[in-house]
């Protein structure tokens, strides 16, 4: 059966559409291209025609500065603040999890351990990161107890682990009361005990629905990871810092600036890659 | 404006036999007349906390302390007194940001380089510096003789200061310096057993050891390096001030009064054994 596809001809009132389609894309391209030429071009302008900019451009953005800089900063950034986030972040999820099971727990005997985890996230929630650190990098040696180690690179990472393993407890928590009570109900009814139900139903949707906000803990918990210089943690930051010190130049922290972007941007576009997905899966094209 | 023609006959009337050495005859306060951030007052910036022996009880402004002391005495021969001056805190790490500076000068144990001073002005120097190690009494690292000796230990000292340069380039300690955000940091560390050893500036080490740190002791000060580095006073890079203090440096430097304001602040530092 031959089909007239070809010899279809739109009619004028398509044509027409089409037009105007194309001229409002023409028009939208041009709109878009000058505003960003205007705002872009007029943030540039203001910057480079600011009075203090090339005493700014000489302090923050020196090419010499940058090299002789370079191989201490990136060093250090790759040993501590890199290395640093790669160790506390699987510790911090195991803790996250485990403390917002366990304040979902019901049993009775299980009512120490409730109270501890309550008062484990008021507590390191409650207290400025900074802070923590500093108390364990240098009181916590100061005790002199067997056992502790003096490298303040491991008391500064459990400092963190502590801190963000309340935030990601209460993140957790929240995406495990979110899920429908029915659920456990169903659990129940096919014969699985109350930690089944939890390992198996929950947690499984759980996780995924607090995904986004999981990362964006940890995209912080990588620009945390420069308050180590606190404990004379020669990290990235710290080094551009010292640099800074004996040269009078701060183009070493523009740089260390633009390493961190490197490993929170990529990050970042990814979480938000996993919320669209999430979406999509979840409301399954009825939006 | 009436104070600074008050103060300046009188100044100038004191320190008369001294300017004779000076080609222009001018003394250091018709120098300085006029060229302040805000007039007849002379703002000077330094640190918090202001540490021992330069400063006293964290307080720049009693006149005790090395630096407090020498800030005084050139403020003097500036033609302002005491009640003059005032004190401004200035981190070290913003003392060279661009942009104006809310200081005339900063003095703040800042050594002189040229490197710093492609950026800011500096004053002639006013303290020249040994290096020292400190360690605790009977530890291992206590028990050095030459720098080599030291290369074993775990060593520290401040970010930016000779003392860490001292370190890295003297030493060359087998495990990476430790860099320390001030020196109330390394001396922290020091006696929790974080590090082995800290370097510090000599009149720093001898007031650690003798007030600060329990059983610290000095183990001995840098061999010196050629030219030793200065401390200076910091300005604004072409601030017109900096030729007038450094007219005051000479007058106090010729009349004795530096010598000694050094005796008086600053332990003796010549029985402290050089490491070889």
């Amino acid at each position: 059966m031959s089909t007239p596809v070809d010899d279809w001809v739109p009619s004028a009132r398509e044509v027409e559409r089409r037009g105007l389609r194309r001229e409002r894309s023409r028009r939208d391209l041009a709109v878009a291209t000058v505003a960003a030429v205007v705002v872009i071009g007029g943030l540039v302008v203001g910057l480079v025609l600011s009075p203090g900019w090339p005493t700014v451009r000489a302090s923050f953005l020196s090419w010499p500065d940058a090299k002789a800089s370079f191989h201490a900063v990136i060093t250090g950034f790759l040993k501590y603040n890199v290395t640093g986030f790669l160790i506390a972040e699987p510790f911090i999820l195991a803790i996250g999890v485990l403390v917002a099971v366990t304040r979902g727990t019901v049993s009775a005997a299980m009512f120490p351990l409730r109270v501890l985890a309550i008062v484990y996230t008021d507590v390191f929630r409650g207290l400025p990161t900074y802070l923590v650190i500093i108390l364990f990098g240098f009181a916590l040696p100061g005790l002199q107890l067997q056992g502790v180690p003096k490298n303040t690179f491991w008391l500064g990472l459990v400092a963190l682990v502590l801190c963000y393993g309340a935030y990601v407890a209460e993140v957790f928590r929240a995406g495990i009361e979110s899920i429908h009570p029915s659920q456990i109900a169903s659990a129940d009814t096919l014969g699985l005990t109350r930690g089944q139900a939890m390992r198996h139903v929950v947690l499984p949707q759980a996780t995924r629905r607090v995904m986004p906000p999981l990362l964006n803990d940890f995209i912080s918990l990588q620009k945390d990871t420069a308050l180590l210089g606190t404990i004379f943690i020669f990290d990235g930051l710290f080094a551009a810092q010292d640099y800074a010190a004996y040269a009078f130049n701060y183009t070493p922290i523009t740089m260390v600036g633009a390493m961190f972007l490197c490993l929170t941007v990529p990050l970042t576009r990814f979480t938000d890659w996993v919320g669209r997905r999430a979406m999509r899966r979840q409301f399954a094209g009825s939006r | 404006m009436l104070l600074a023609l008050g103060c300046a006959p009188q100044d100038s009337s004191a320190t008369a036999t001294d300017t004779s050495s000076q080609p222009t005859g001018q003394t250091a306060a018709d120098c300085a007349s006029g060229k302040t951030l805000k007039p007849d007052v002379l703002t000077i910036g330094t640190d918090s906390p202001a540490y021992d022996p330069w400063f006293a009880h964290n307080d720049p402004s009693n006149g005790k302390g090395y630096e407090s002391a020498v800030a005084y005495a050139v403020a003097k021969q500036l033609g302002f007194q005491n009640s003059a001056v005032t004190w401004t805190k200035v981190p070290f790490n913003s003392s060279y940001a661009p942009g104006p500076k809310h200081f005339d000068f900063d003095i703040n144990q800042i050594s002189i380089t040229s490197a710093r001073a492609k950026v800011v002005d500096f004053s002639d120097g006013y303290y020249s510096a040994a290096q020292a190690i400190i360690a605790v009494k009977g530890s291992p690292a206590a028990q050095a003789t030459s720098l080599a000796d030291l290369k074993p230990f775990k060593i520290g000292a401040q970010t930016g200061t000779t003392s860490l340069t001292a370190i890295r380039d003297q030493i060359q300690p087998n495990s990476d310096a430790v860099v320390f955000k001030n020196t109330n940091d390394a001396k922290t560390a020091l006696a929790n057993g974080q590090v082995d050893a800290i370097v510090a500036d000599l009149p720093t080490a001898f007031y650690l050891v003798a007030v600060e740190i329990d059983h610290g002791t000095i183990v001995g000060q840098f061999p010196s390096t050629g030219e030793p580095e200065q401390f200076g006073m910091l300005f604004a890079k072409g601030n017109p001030l900096v030729g007038c203090v450094n007219q005051a440096l000479a007058t106090i430097k010729e009349n004795g009064t530096l010598a000694a304001i050094e005796k008086k602040w600053l332990s003796d530092t010549v029985n402290v054994p050089v490491l070889k």
